[in-house]
């Protein structure tokens, strides 16, 4: 009991605290400054350059990796999924595909669509595509 | 098996019966005279052989170069000879060479062997030339004169730099996509050899180089390029006919530069994409090549394969051995003076999956 008075005096003082500073610094949500793109990309690049890490790393168990069969992420066709993945007789999102391919290729386990590394491998997948117009579907 | 091959033997036989209209009137053409006989040989390249530890191999791989063996050796009747054109082991190391050799001594016939970069790179080829061949040579057969090169060479400064470990050096150049790679040379020790070896054979006699990389440029950023192509098929231009074949692209691609055909072979190992799949850097496809199919990556086999090539007149005729696709024959058009596919030349013939993007 006595730890949640507590915790609630801190939490009035970091709100008291945040009013205060939105007053004096007049920021408002939505507005952005060049240099908030500037981190936000850099956040991006950081993941793309792991991603492109893991891509080119042993991430299964025979040593095979990403790049041995998608230089650059060449053939992996981001842009067209969802689409209906005729092998599997259903519509699929792309980490499904990734997955297979940690799967069967490179003799590995699956990793969950929200895993950091599944996040950096398709970061780095659609930004080796990027300007290639959307075509969901396609084959 | 016996499905697979009962349906091979078929297919291979339905080719070379395809194949003789051609090849008749391409003999009427060049005269009887001739001591060019025309024969065949087998092509296999880029098994990529890779260790995981000890005595475990990548499965898929080993499959790739087992199953183009088997199929090699139901071929009737034998091709004279056969090629595997390099990047027989995926790091160099002993250990995949043997085994890719081991697996290489089922094929019935003999071998000539061409060097790929992941054959080279651990030792500079050291384990290679002790056990397998010397890095470039020449032969004849049957009145047409073979080269084989090492185009997979490169800039002494990339070479010696401070890499520490030499597995360092391999896995760079192992690395299709690497940025900070160097482009292939075939290099002045061997243009000297070359225009020497050249020196003695008639204009006349019909030429044929293998090479591990192209003698053209496509695709610096993967390779798919020989920095000094243009001086060697400087060399090369004096003669009547001359054919360059080439691995390292893992796919279907020809063209025609002057009087010299050039033919990709397929990988057993994996399919690489075209260069155009790659869409932040312009490219130098041959606007010749009909694409092969786009691979299903659930048929582990799909987009690989082997070939064997009709040497008629001294002018080649590839047979491409693809696995559950429709076998790709791409024969020299004595008309257009180009290779040609027989089936899906024509912008009308060609299928959906020859679309690549």
């Amino acid at each position: 009991m006595r730890t949640n008075k507590k915790l609630l005096g801190v939490s009035l003082a970091v709100l008291t605290a945040g009013i205060f500073l939105t007053a004096a610094f007049s920021i408002q949500a939505g507005e952005f400054t060049q240099s908030d793109l500037e981190r936000w990309d850099k956040e991006f690049m950081s993941v793309v350059t792991k991603g492109d890490k893991l891509f080119h790393s042993a991430i299964g168990t025979n040593k095979v990796s990403c790049d041995q069969c998608h230089p650059n992420a060449a053939n992996t066709h981001p842009e067209t999924y969802p689409k209906f993945q005729q092998q599997l007789g259903r519509v699929v999102s792309l980490f499904e595909m990734v997955n297979w391919c940690i799967q069967n290729p490179l003799e590995g386990e699956p990793l969950l669509a929200d895993d950091p590394k599944m996040v950096a491998l398709l970061s780095y997948i659609h930004y080796e595509r990027r300007g290639v117009p959307m075509a969901p579907g396609k084959h | 098996m016996d499905i697979n091959r009962r349906a091979f033997l078929k297919t291979a036989g339905a080719g070379l019966i395809a194949s003789a209209f051609p090849l008749s009137l391409v003999k009427l053409a060049f005269g009887a005279d001739s001591p060019v006989q025309d024969f065949t040989f087998g092509y296999i390249s880029d098994a990529h052989i890779q260790q995981i530890k000890g005595d475990k191999f990548v499965r898929n791989w080993d499959m790739g170069l087992i199953r183009a063996v088997r199929e090699a050796n139901l071929l009737t009747p034998r091709p004279d000879f056969f090629m595997f054109g390099g990047d027989l082991a995926q790091l160099g190391k002993k250990e995949e060479l043997d085994h890719g050799l081991e697996i290489m001594s089922r094929l019935r016939g003999k071998v000539h062997y061409v060097t790929g970069e992941h054959d080279y790179y651990l030792d500079l080829g050291e384990y290679w030339k002790s056990k397998i061949s010397p890095l470039y040579y020449s032969f004849d057969h049957k009145g047409v004169h073979f080269v084989v090169l090492s185009s997979i060479l490169t800039y002494d400064n990339w070479i010696h730099k401070n890499w520490g470990d030499p597995m360092q050096r391999m896995l760079a150049m192992a690395r299709l996509d690497n940025p900070d790679g160097s482009p292939f040379l075939v290099g002045e020790e061997q243009l000297t050899w070359l225009k020497k070896d050249l020196e003695k054979i008639a204009k006349a006699v019909p030429i044929v180089v293998f090479s591990h990389s192209p003698i053209q440029k496509i695709f610096k950023p993967w390779n798919f390029w020989t920095d000094d192509a243009d001086a060697v098929q400087a060399l090369l231009r004096p003669f009547e006919k001359v054919t360059v074949i080439y691995g390292h692209v893992h796919q279907i691609q020809y063209n025609q530069i002057g009087n010299i055909s050039f033919h990709a072979v397929m990988a057993t190992a994996w399919p690489w994409p075209y260069p155009e799949s790659y869409t932040q850097l312009p490219n130098c496809l041959p606007k010749l090549t009909v694409p092969m199919n786009r691979a299903d990556p659930f048929f582990e086999r799909d987009a690989t394969g082997w070939q064997f090539i009709d040497l008629s007149s001294g002018k080649t005729a590839m047979r491409y051995q693809l696995p559950d696709n429709t076998n790709r024959a791409v024969a020299y058009n004595t008309r257009t003076g180009r290779p040609e596919d027989l089936n899906y030349q024509e912008y009308q013939q060609r299928i959906p999956p020859q679309i690549h993007y």
